[in-house]
């Protein structure tokens, strides 16, 4: 066993974990951070991706990929802690502009690859903040998804992106999502 | 009571964002591997490295020694517990039906089969356990060529039943009284084309693995599986485990996506079952991706056989289909069932006066195959659609105008087929002269002109796919007809609480498909609640007591139809005690916007919600009367519904590279009355993104010893993003008219529609070089191939 110091969506945790514990079994198993799923055993499906903080700032990593004990000293994001990424507490109850744009864009349907594929094109956007269609789709390539087609993930993009742009530095009201609240 | 014509629709036909999305984009969603029980063990599963070997000895000793294993189990070991698997179709009173066991007992037929199971108290202890255990095969012969499997003297799959095949199943409209006789038309055709397509092997690949979960410890054992189909499941334990059916509660929690591979009752959640049973603790298997894409059904897999005759004009005048479809090594619940739901579509849209069709079920040593998107209809559709481009190239005529010479007029329906079903309603014309303007069809046949004309390296080509599809199963007493085991009719429970908030109870069980929100929909508009006050409750047969869930396209069509027929029957038992409040005579009731009014008095009325009231408190009702407005309802389809549209690709050939490029797709789907939208479009979008996959990317492969080479995502190219296009979609509209709702069904439609419209683009573009087929998937290898033979 081996004790690590990881901070998951803004929570610390210090665990013991068996050096061959992968990130997302740590996330499932260990944390009970179920939103976070299993799609593939070879790194091909993306279902798993997560925000991690490394050497070169934040980035998305396939959690299936990424020993726990890598994840040692390091902050980790999930769908479960996005909304509160870049805020505090006064976001609660608000959803990320990306999880906002896959609801109204209808970019999920089973939302099996939804979490990996929102925390994937967050890290897209990050990076460029105004892709075309052709770089979203380079882009979102290491995540599958076997409803959508994607051609409403990429509306999405998009979406988020404008929203990204129009909305900062504050998001708007808007954002809160109509009906049931998460 | 006609309340449904005179109701304003206000929700129906709106692009309602979905209810389900608030926990899928949140990560609060309640999957089957999300599941921990107290005292839970994990299970993991031995799975065959033989295409087909005797089991010669098995030991699981050495793994119950391990620390954390708790039991381990051989397929002997629960030999006396174990049933066969059910398979609910027997399309031919002689059919061959093999036992299939959930684990091998004494022979495996095809690699990944399950030999023994190991439960620990850990995934990983469990996954120790496996290595443990020590197995000897004997080899026996591997069997995987269909063709070659049906000749004399050929090994055999099951050598106890002396053959590898399982049915022969025929249809013939002569006899049937349907049609000519398509000996006559073969002898005296003008023209005659004979073609040979391949159905390539494909995996569902939903993307969440599948999961059960099996709790011993209650007064009644609980099941949670990543199943499409509950009910039958429940149904399918009791009557191959012994346990009464009412100890027996099924739950299919939130479902990753089906697709048909998870219709199906599967050897891991019997294995689960038993052992669960035996040492009384609750137990999980989640499968890996690579066990899924070995131990799950796998779809099509068909060798199609097909001549069509026709007169010079371009008249068809018969159609003969003779059919081999890859059974693999076992039956699953509907696996002989999957290419006669095909016979019924070869004829597809066309007026064709003879047919004849034949299949014949052929047992090999590979992963059974079963219902996958479309089952049996993509399959036909293919065939038809593909071999009308072949027509119309023999005959010099643009393939349009031959589908328009053939298919049946807008004027002519309700028209009876040759292969004996009813369309109800459609209009072919008014879809292709939609899609043709969405595509730009003559402008993309003047470019492909110009550069066939220059020689250009990159060749241009159209495919054409005017697709019909029946959908909405299914009437019961036609299942019974063709011999399945069960009904197609749906069920609805419409519950008004007394805050006049409603529950809606459905036997459909969705897995991405929307249900929910669809659902709120039609009840909103039928109760005139608002679509917030309506939970949708699904999936769990404690609560959802009667259904026969989600697959066929059916769950709009049947089930919808349900929920619209109880929640007639709430509005007519709310009337009376309406008419009691307002002191009227039921007579002088009207019914609008969710109120009971007295007609010519506007302002006084009662809501379902004030009636509901009524009926908890009970202070003041009628004499005689339930004090209960909830209300059940069956629906049973007097007829399948037919969805159709006309689908164009685009695409663009590196003739030197074998490169295909999507440049273009255009679809125009009739899919009737729309619910919402948004989950239509979103529908037709995956659904194209699957067909498109079988004709450039995926494919089931096996090597000669039966290993399965693509059974992981690396090897199996399920489309990413970056492989795949937009697609241009648009609607026309023409209610079924079956049933009020006017909806035809839309899950499988794309999936039917874009797989020949793909490859008959790719052999449009090629044609000039003289190649007439590309077997899918087109990869550039299979068309820079196809290139090569046709210039040699």
């Amino acid at each position: 066993m081996t004790r690590i110091s990881v901070t998951v969506d803004g929570v610390q945790y210090q665990d013991d974990v068996e050096p061959r514990t992968l990130l997302v079994h740590y996330l499932r198993e260990q944390l009970g951070k179920v939103g976070t799923v299993v799609g593939c055993d070879t790194s091909n499906c993306g279902a798993c991706t997560v925000m991690m903080t490394g050497t070169s700032g934040r980035h998305s990593v396939k959690s299936c990929t990424v020993l726990a004990v890598q994840a040692d000293g390091r902050e980790v994001v999930t769908i479960e802690g996005l909304a509160d990424m870049n805020g505090g507490a006064d976001r609660a109850g608000r959803l990320h502009p990306m999880q906002q744009a896959f609801h109204e864009q209808h970019a999920l349907q089973c939302g099996f690859c939804t979490p990996g594929m929102i925390m994937e094109a967050v890290d897209l956007l990050e990076a460029n903040p105004d892709p075309t269609d052709e770089q979203i789709r380079e882009g979102l390539e290491g995540n599958l998804c076997r409803c959508t087609g994607y051609q409403n993930i990429v509306r999405a993009v998009h979406a988020a992106a404008a929203a990204t742009r129009g909305a900062e530095p504050e998001p708007a009201p808007e954002d809160v999502v109509p009906g049931p609240q998460p | 009571m006609t309340v449904t014509e005179e109701r304003p629709a206000a929700e129906v036909g709106h692009a309602r964002r979905r209810k389900e999305d608030a926990r899928l984009i949140t990560g609060r969603t309640m999957w089957t591997d999300n599941i921990t029980l107290p005292g839970m063990l994990h299970l993991a599963i031995l799975r065959s490295p033989m295409a087909h070997a005797r089991i010669a000895t098995i030991d699981v000793g050495p793994a119950r020694e391990l620390p954390g294993v708790i039991a381990a189990f051989s397929g002997r070991d629960l030999a006396e517990d174990m049933a066969s698997l059910p398979c609910a179709w027997p399309v031919t009173e002689d059919m061959v039906h093999p036992d299939h066991l959930p684990l091998a007992v004494d022979e495996v037929r095809h690699t990944g089969e399950a030999v023994a199971v190991v439960a620990a108290r850990d995934r990983a202890s469990a996954l120790d356990g496996l290595e443990a255990i020590e197995v000897d095969y004997d080899e026996l012969p591997v069997v995987l060529d269909m063709e070659a499997a049906l000749a004399d003297g050929a090994d055999l799959v099951h050598a106890d039943k002396g053959t590898n095949k399982s049915f022969t199943w025929v249809f013939d409209s002569a006899e049937a009284g349907s049609g000519g006789n398509v000996a006559d038309a073969l002898d005296g055709a003008e023209v005659k084309l004979s073609r040979r397509y391949v159905q390539q092997r494909l995996i569902p690949a939903y993307m969440e693995p599948r999961s059960v979960v099996v709790d011993p410890t209650g007064d009644v054992f609980t099941v949670w599986s990543a199943t499409q189909i509950p009910h039958i499941l429940r149904l399918m334990i009791a009557m191959t485990t012994g346990t009464p059916e009412h100890k027996v509660r099924v739950v299919a929690p939130d479902v990753g996506g089906g697709f048909g591979g998870k219709l199906q009752v599967t050897p891991e959640e019997l294995i689960a079952f038993h052992v669960a049973r035996r040492i009384g603790k609750p137990v999980k298997h989640t499968e890996t991706r690579s066990e899924s894409m070995q131990a799950t059904h796998h779809g099509r897999d068909q060798i199609q056989f097909i001549d069509l005759t026709a007169r010079r004009d371009g008249t068809v005048t018969g159609l003969n289909v003779r059919l081999l479809a890859n059974m693999g090594a076992y039956l699953g619940l509907v696996t002989p069932g999957v290419p006669i739901l095909g016979a019924f579509m070869y004829n597809a849209i066309y007026k064709i006066p003879a047919y004849r069709f034949e299949c014949t079920g052929v047992f090999t040593n590979t992963a059974w195959t079963d219902a996958y998107r479309g089952a049996g209809r993509p399959e036909a559709t293919y065939a038809i659609e593909r071999i009308v481009d072949e027509l119309a190239a023999e005959l010099g005529l643009d393939p349009m105008e031959v589908r328009r010479k053939n298919w049946i007029n807008h004027d002519e329906f309700p028209f009876t087929t040759v292969a004996g079903l009813t369309y109800d309603s459609g209009n072919y014309e008014a879809a292709t002269d939609k899609a043709t303007q969405l595509f730009g069809y003559d402008e993309l046949r003047r470019e492909q002109a110009a550069r066939r004309e220059s020689g250009d390296l990159v060749q241009l080509g159209i495919g054409i796919s005017t697709y019909t599809e029946m959908c909405g199963l299914a009437p019961s007493r036609v299942l019974g007809a063709l011999r399945y085991g069960a009904g197609g009719w749906e069920s609805a429970t419409v519950r008004v609480l007394p805050t006049g908030k409603v529950e809606v109870v459905t036997g459909t069980s969705p897995h991405g498909q929307g249900h929910e929100t669809a659902w709120s929909q039609i009840v909103a508009d039928q109760l005139g609640v608002p679509f917030e006050d309506v939970e949708v409750l699904h999936g769990d047969t404690r609560t959802s007591v009667r259904g026969l869930d989600t697959y066929g396209s059916r769950s709009l069509a049947v089930g919808g139809t349900a929920l619209v027929k109880a929640c007639q029957k709430v509005i007519k038992n709310a009337k009376r005690i309406a008419a009691h409040m307002l002191e009227a005579s039921e007579d002088d009731l009207e019914f609008a916007d969710g109120t009971w009014r007295v007609r010519g008095t506007p302002d006084a009325g009662k809501t379902i919600a004030e009636c509901a009231l009524a009926v908890f408190t009970s202070h003041d009702l009628p004499d005689g009367i339930e004090p209960n407005l909830d209300a059940d309802a069956t629906h049973d389809p007097e007829n399948f519904s037919f969805p159709h549209g006309t689908h164009l690709c685009a695409a663009e050939v590196d003739t030197e590279t074998g490169w295909v490029n999507i440049r273009k797709y255009a679809a125009v789907d009739d899919v009737g009355r729309v619910i919402n939208p948004l989950i239509v479009e979103g529908q037709v979008h995956g659904g194209i993104a699957q067909g498109v996959a079988q004709a450039l990317f995926e494919e089931a492969v096996y090597d000669e010893s039966g290993n399965l080479m693509t059974g992981t995502f690396v090897d199996y190219t399920v489309p990413s993003a970056a492989d795949l296009p937009a697609f241009d979609t648009d609607r026309t509209e023409t209610p079924a008219t079956g049933h009020p709702l006017g909806a035809k069904g839309v899950g499988e439609a794309g999936t039917i529609a874009s797989t020949p419209a793909v490859v008959n683009a790719v052999v449009d573009a090629l044609r000039p070089l003289g190649v007439n087929d590309v077997r899918m998937p087109c990869t550039p290898e299979r068309v820079w191939q196809a290139i090569q033979e046709a210039r040699r």
